[in-house]
């Protein structure tokens, strides 16, 4: 901030003191305004900005403190300093209750007056720096909706912005609550097809039958319950973008349709004999290590080649902890707007025991945390308690509890680590996706439907 | 045009300190500068309740007391010098005005003959900086700095920096255009 730029507004009904101020403040290069009494000042206050406000405390009509309380409703950013005559105790502390920045006692010394001033600039030049900085570092580290300063991050970011410009097919690896739909969504919008439509499937969350029917649609009367045509997501995404999640997920069937659709572009309804042509970008992600499920055989190697024409992998949180600062802040300040409620920010200890967990459900597991900790917190700043996080809060002892009941808790407790996705629980519980449904609905306990 | 350079003070004059700064507010300011050998003396500067002069009146007692074939006038006493907030100032000038003063009594409290006239060199030059329209430079060793303590006197040197001497050169030449005082120094 130049000292051009420092505007500075003295308030005082001595024509003297106003006069000999200004003089001695615009040698030093700033802009200086003067108003005789509260009233010009408020007007003043209401017509242009000022940073720093040199307030006389006794005035006729509107006195000082009258000024200061207006001037914060006006202009919170303003620093104001109180003058005065004569020094009580009981004045000062109510300019400082007002948020008076300093108290001067007439006549000031100059050195006094000097480094006061000096201070204030200084000081709303860092406030200024580090808001400038901020918004820099938030700008620099942001690529669509994905935020992130770690240096492989910034690589991904990097090759998304020139795979985006590609039509080639992008397979995204990464843990579940990386991120990869985000980073489909931020591929599409950064590509020449960003006008037509991104369509989203998650592979794992369908049977195999109802997934191919999805996917490319079906013919009425193809299969009973068929009343109708329905048009599939690749017919859907036509012209735009189809995003394929839990790709490692689908059957061998579908595997060869799939591979079909990539290579011919053209494709049959369920039921259908007739060729439909389509041009869609095709983005699949996986949490799974295909190349072991290729060879393992689970996965056939033609379609995973032509997928994997351009491979990018999301580093899992724990991988590039730099961010969780950053993006708790970032949520932060999203979910104050969306939750209505206003947090300043999280304590030290709270961020201490944030950057020390491990997050195996990522940044979506960051997210939830976060916005329970916002809806459950109580106090403007959150504290450690207020986030619940899983071993941080003792959990009840199951002395007295039935097999049954452990497994029922155990299984609980994997969803809600996993975010409730299907797979990766079914994955760390070591059985498959239909037995884990079976004992989801034996429980009653709460699906959540969306797989990363 | 020339500076007028006057001992307006209550008591005598030391005329070498005097002639040291006739000396080097020529150099510093490439203008000639010549002791004025007035005996007229300001009249109504001194605030009885303060038991200082008031810097703002001598000033305008310079302006009209000033002889017609100078353009500016730097004044140097032996008062006590205020401004209505301040307890004291060093000296005042009127912003790319005619009239500078500068006070010795501070500057020469407890020192030594040669420190008081280095500080008065400093003060003089750095006042009619200001009546060139100088601003304060935010070098600490440049004569246009804020001085607000004899300590922040003492550390700067008597000579403009380049930015402040290429800023007076400017205005010499009729090129510089102020816009709010705008100083480079200053961030």
């Amino acid at each position: 901030m130049s000292t051009a730029n420092t505007r500075i507004l003295i308030v005082d009904d001595e024509e003297l003191v106003r006069e000999s101020l200004s003089g001695w403040l615009e040698k030093d290069g700033y802009t200086v305004g003067t108003a005789p009494d509260g009233a010009v000042a408020i007007t003043r206050l209401e017509r242009e900005p000022w940073s720093i406000l040199l307030v006389d405390m006794k005035m006729p009509g509107i006195d000082g403190l009258q000024v200061i309380d207006r001037a914060r409703a006006l202009q919170p950013a303003t620093t104001a300093v109180i003058m005065t005559a004569f020094a009580t105790v009981e004045s000062a502390v109510s300019a400082m209750k007002l948020g008076a920045y300093d108290y001067l006692v007439k006549p000031f010394d100059p050195e006094e007056l000097s480094l006061m001033i000096q201070k204030i600039v200084r000081q709303n030049e860092l406030i200024q720096e580090n808001e400038t900085l901020r918004r820099a570092l938030r700008r620099d580290c942001r690529f669509r909706d994905l935020i992130s300063k770690n240096a492989g991050m910034q690589s991904v970011f990097d090759l998304t912005q020139t795979a985006a410009r590609s039509q080639s097919t992008i397979l995204i690896f990464g843990e579940s609550g990386t991120g990869k739909e985000l980073l489909a969504r931020a591929i599409h919008a950064e590509s020449p097809r960003h006008a037509g439509p991104f369509v989203a499937i998650s592979c794992a969350a369908l049977t195999e039958t109802l997934l191919e029917s999805e996917l490319f649609g079906h013919e009425k009367g193809a299969f009973t319950g068929a009343s109708t045509r329905r048009r599939g997501a690749f017919e859907t995404a036509h012209g735009g973008t189809l995003f394929l999640d839990e790709i490692g997920d689908i059957g061998p069937k579908l595997q060869v349709d799939l591979l079909r659709v990539l290579e011919a572009r053209t494709f049959c309804r369920v039921g259908g004999n007739d060729p439909i042509a389509v041009d869609v970008r095709v983005i699949a992600a996986t949490n799974r290590n295909l190349e072991k499920a290729v060879a393992d055989g689970a996965f056939r190697d033609d379609l995973f080649y032509r997928l994997n024409v351009i491979p990018i992998t999301l580093p899992p949180l724990r991988e590039r902890p730099e961010d969780i600062p950053l993006l708790v802040e970032h949520f932060v300040e999203r979910m104050s707007a969306e939750l209505g409620r206003k947090v300043d920010g999280v304590s030290r200890e709270a961020m201490a025991m944030l950057l020390d967990h491990q997050f195996p459900g990522n940044v979506r597991e960051l997210r939830n945390i976060v916005e329970r900790a916002m809806v459950c917190g109580p106090g403007p700043v959150l504290q450690p308690a207020d986030f619940r996080l899983p071993g941080a809060v003792a959990t009840p002892p199951m002395l007295n509890a039935s097999l049954e009941e452990v497994e029922r808790r155990h299984i609980a407790s994997i969803l809600e680590q996993t975010d409730g996705n299907i797979s990766q629980a079914a994955r760390v519980l070591a059985i498959d996706r239909a037995t884990l449904y079976s004992k989801i609905r034996k429980y009653g306990l709460r699906e959540h439907a969306d797989a990363s | 045009m020339p500076i007028a350079l006057w001992w307006v003070g209550t008591g005598s004059v030391d005329e070498q300190m005097l002639e040291e700064v006739r000396r080097q507010v020529e150099r510093e300011f490439a203008q000639p500068v010549d002791l004025c050998r007035s005996d007229q003396r300001p009249t109504g500067t001194l605030d009885a309740g303060r038991g200082q002069h008031s810097s703002r009146e001598l000033l305008r007692w310079l302006v009209t007391a000033r002889p017609s074939q100078y353009d500016r006038i730097l004044g140097v006493t032996d008062v006590d010098l205020f401004i209505p907030v301040l307890t004291f100032v060093f000296g005042e000038a009127q912003l790319d005005g005619p009239a500078a003063v500068v006070s010795t009594m501070r500057l020469s409290q407890d020192v030594s003959r040669a420190t008081a006239m280095s500080r008065l060199v400093k003060e003089c030059v750095h006042e009619v900086g200001h009546t060139f329209g100088l601003v304060h430079c935010g070098l600490v060793a440049c004569v246009m700095t804020r001085s607000a303590s004899v300590r922040a006197v003492d550390a700067k040197r008597a000579r403009l920096c380049p930015e402040c001497r290429a800023r007076y050169r400017m205005v010499q030449d009729g090129l510089h255009v102020y816009r709010e005082h705008e100083n480079p120094h200053r961030r």
